[in-house]
């Protein structure tokens, strides 16, 4: 076999990792969208949001410090501590949980009974909002995020798998952060499940997502049900944020994830999680695959920013719901 | 008092349909075009006109053409930027293809290829609906600037990658390049305005307006009723997309001069008009243009509170102008959905009844 032909297994592989990245991201629109129907562009920053405190509280920084210089002349940065990462997570993911609160008391609450095209537009504003927000607290420098999950390539993978090759074949290299990825979103997922199947709150969560009117009618409230689910999503974000911020160090393209999680959305349906988790396979795989067969010899490179959009569209002609969405039924 | 109908009594059919059926209004509406065309260029300079008054106008004409598929025909796009972004590279096309075109009908022309990409990116509009839809969009928006960057055909495979407008003139006055006066572009934008939003008020109170309406309202009623939803959406898209190219070669030739298509025209931009139409109200021509005036006003004077009068520095600034952007969009799709527009006309209905309410 030729090294190209290893190469390419090599990318499809690396593209299954990076679609589980994207999954990662989708699953907290489809945890939202199938609880309240909304469809929320802000969740990229509410993952930029949570890795941003997560090192903001791991380094101990003070919050707004630039703007509290600004203002008074002071000079003040930081604390001068250095938090475990452990009790730094779980103050990010209270601070999530709070976030979820003030949504639901501030913004949701008002938009009950809204357009669907309403309550997109409320969290675009929402996301602009925190994205301002999250650098008025702990500044738009680039910040580096490190929990200890190792990083860098899998050295037992690359010289357990360099013979398979020719003599300029060294293995497939594939990174750590990714393997842990995979493992996290896998845990994830399964936790989502069962507690979506075998717990009362998930069963509630299931009501809602089936029917607002007849989950309200047997007793169970809305509100609590949204600000639960927020903080989900929340989570799910913190732990996208992790990864992409390990990944990639923490700042503002982070957001931009969010621009990725979008076809990976529209292909699986926004109902689904199996759907968000397949569909994320498929742009991963799909994009590298593209970029690496057609896009890189032939088309100047770079398609990986519209290729997964072009499929997710061609794809929608054929089937307008999506893989896994539900049908949808149109009545006059 | 001198705010309503009373009196003013109508003998054709003509004229109880007018735009202004109220004669203060229409007196008003007249008194500000004169004022715009006649005093504008004497006091405009080149702050203001840089600052405000041209993006204002340019903005106005992609808000126009994005309420007409939005607020109108009820399909979302996310795509503005990169149909701002073919209507410029069209006219850089054009203007150094052919030198001896008149820059009117360059800009003209950009909005009618424009008008045509449009078409190509609404015919998944027919089977694809609300977010998806949406989203879809996106693919126009990410597919175009990918090209414009890519292709160097599109460039005139300059080095830098940027395209730049070459000077064009109208009646012997520049229009674009370096020796463009202040009042003489401005009279050009607000000419094209003024023919773009007479054109869009028209066409949307007509036979196309009213099954735009009606594929908004409901496509599937629609459609029974005997409107072609092909048909239908696709000259959405197409009047849209004409309307917001117009806006990208303006952008590019009278304002900007010089473009990067990625930094000038990127998914910010969409999001930019999309939040106009918005705040302005969906489904209304005078809302498009307060949105514009508030999206392009506000930061301007946000700048010169925090950076002018508190003297912070410019990117704290720029984040504080984001916080408050979406702080604003939130509270008044909370307090206001239907934006600048249902504000203006809840006044004006007070005002009909003010001073003696009963």
């Amino acid at each position: 076999m030729s090294a190209n032909f290893y190469y390419g297994i090599e990318v499809f592989l690396n593209g299954l990792m990076a679609g589980v990245m994207y999954s990662l991201v989708a699953l907290g629109f489809v945890l939202i969208f199938k609880a309240s129907g909304i469809f929320n562009y802000a969740q990229g920053v509410m993952a930029l949001f949570a890795a941003l405190c997560l090192v903001g509280f791991q380094s101990g920084q003070i919050p707004f410090s630039h703007v509290i210089n600004a203002t008074f002349g002071t000079d003040i940065h930081h604390f001068g501590w250095h938090m475990p990462a452990f009790f730094a997570i779980i103050l990010t993911l209270m601070m999530m949980i709070l976030f979820a609160f003030l949504v639901e008391k501030f913004l949701l609450k008002h938009l009950v009974n809204q357009e669907p095209i309403i309550l997109f537009m409320a969290t675009i504003g929402l996301a602009y909002f925190m994205e301002g927000f999250g650098d008025l607290m702990w500044g738009s420098d680039i910040k580096k995020l490190d929990v200890g999950i190792p990083q860098g390539g899998n050295i037992w993978l690359e010289t357990n798998t360099a013979f398979l090759g020719g003599p300029d074949f060294y293995g497939f290299y594939i990174d750590n952060l990714d393997i842990w990825a995979t493992i996290f979103a896998a845990i994830l997922v399964i936790a989502l499940i069962l507690f979506s199947q075998y717990t009362k709150t998930g069963r509630a969560l299931r009501a809602v997502a089936d029917d607002h009117q007849a989950a309200l009618s047997v007793g169970i409230s809305l509100r609590t049900i949204w600000v639960i689910v927020w903080s989900i999503a929340g989570f799910v974000a913190l732990v996208a944020g992790i990864m992409w911020g390990s990944k990639s160090g923490v700042q503002f393209s982070l957001s931009l994830i969010a621009l990725k999680a979008l076809p990976v959305l529209m292909l699986g349906g926004f109902t689904s999680i199996p759907g968000a988790i397949i569909g994320g396979l498929i742009i991963g795989v799909g994009e590298k695959m593209f970029e690496f067969l057609i896009g890189a010899p032939f088309l100047g490179g770079a398609t990986e920013n519209w290729f997964a959009y072009m499929l997710a569209l061609l794809f929608l002609v054929f089937r307008p719901q999506g893989l896994f969405g539900e049908k949808i039924i149109e009545r006059v | 008092m001198l705010y309503r109908e009373a009196g003013d009594f109508k003998t054709t059919y003509a004229k109880d349909q007018q735009t202004f059926p109220i004669a203060f209004d229409r007196w008003g509406y007249f008194i500000m075009l004169a004022l715009a065309f006649i005093v504008g260029p004497m006091i405009i300079n080149d702050y203001w006109l840089n600052a405000v008054v041209l993006p204002f106008l340019i903005y106005a004409i992609a808000a126009l053409g994005l309420n007409i598929l939005t607020g109108y025909c009820g399909q979302v796009s996310l795509g503005t930027g990169g149909f701002m972004a073919v209507g410029a590279y069209a006219s850089y096309k054009l203007m150094t293809s052919f030198p001896d075109l008149s820059i009117i009908i360059v800009v003209l022309l950009s909005g009618g290829v424009t008008a045509l990409v449009g078409i190509l990116f609404g015919l998944p509009s027919l089977r694809i609906k609300g977010f998806y839809l949406a989203v879809a969009t996106l693919a126009a928006q990410f597919f175009l600037v990918w090209l414009f960057n890519k292709v160097p055909w599109f460039y005139n495979y300059s080095a830098s990658g940027q395209i730049s407008a070459p000077e064009r003139s109208v009646f012997g006055y520049a229009i674009s390049g370096a020796n463009a006066l202040p009042h003489v572009s401005y009279l050009f934008c607000l000419s094209f305005v003024v023919v773009l939003a007479w054109g869009a008020r028209n066409l949307t109170r007509g036979a196309n307006g009213r099954k735009w309406m009606a594929i908004r309202d409901m496509d599937i009623a629609a459609e029974i009723i005997g409107v072609d939803p092909l048909k239908t959406k696709l000259t959405a898209f197409a009047v849209s997309s004409f309307y917001i190219g117009i806006s990208g070669a303006l952008l590019f030739a009278v304002y900007l001069g010089a473009a990067e298509v990625g930094e000038a025209f990127g998914i910010t931009k969409s999001f930019l008009v999309l939040f106009m139409i918005i705040i302005g109200g969906l489904g209304s021509i005078f809302g498009s243009f307060a949105g514009a005036a508030f999206m392009v006003l506000m930061p301007v004077l946000l700048k010169n509170i925090f950076v002018g009068q508190m003297g912070w520095p410019t990117d704290l600034a720029a984040h504080m102008e984001f916080v408050i952007v979406g702080g604003l969009i939130m509270l008044f799709l909370i307090l206001e959905p239907h934006g600048l527009a249902a504000l203006w006309r809840t006044a004006k209905e007070k005002l009909r009844l003010w001073p003696f309410p009963h």
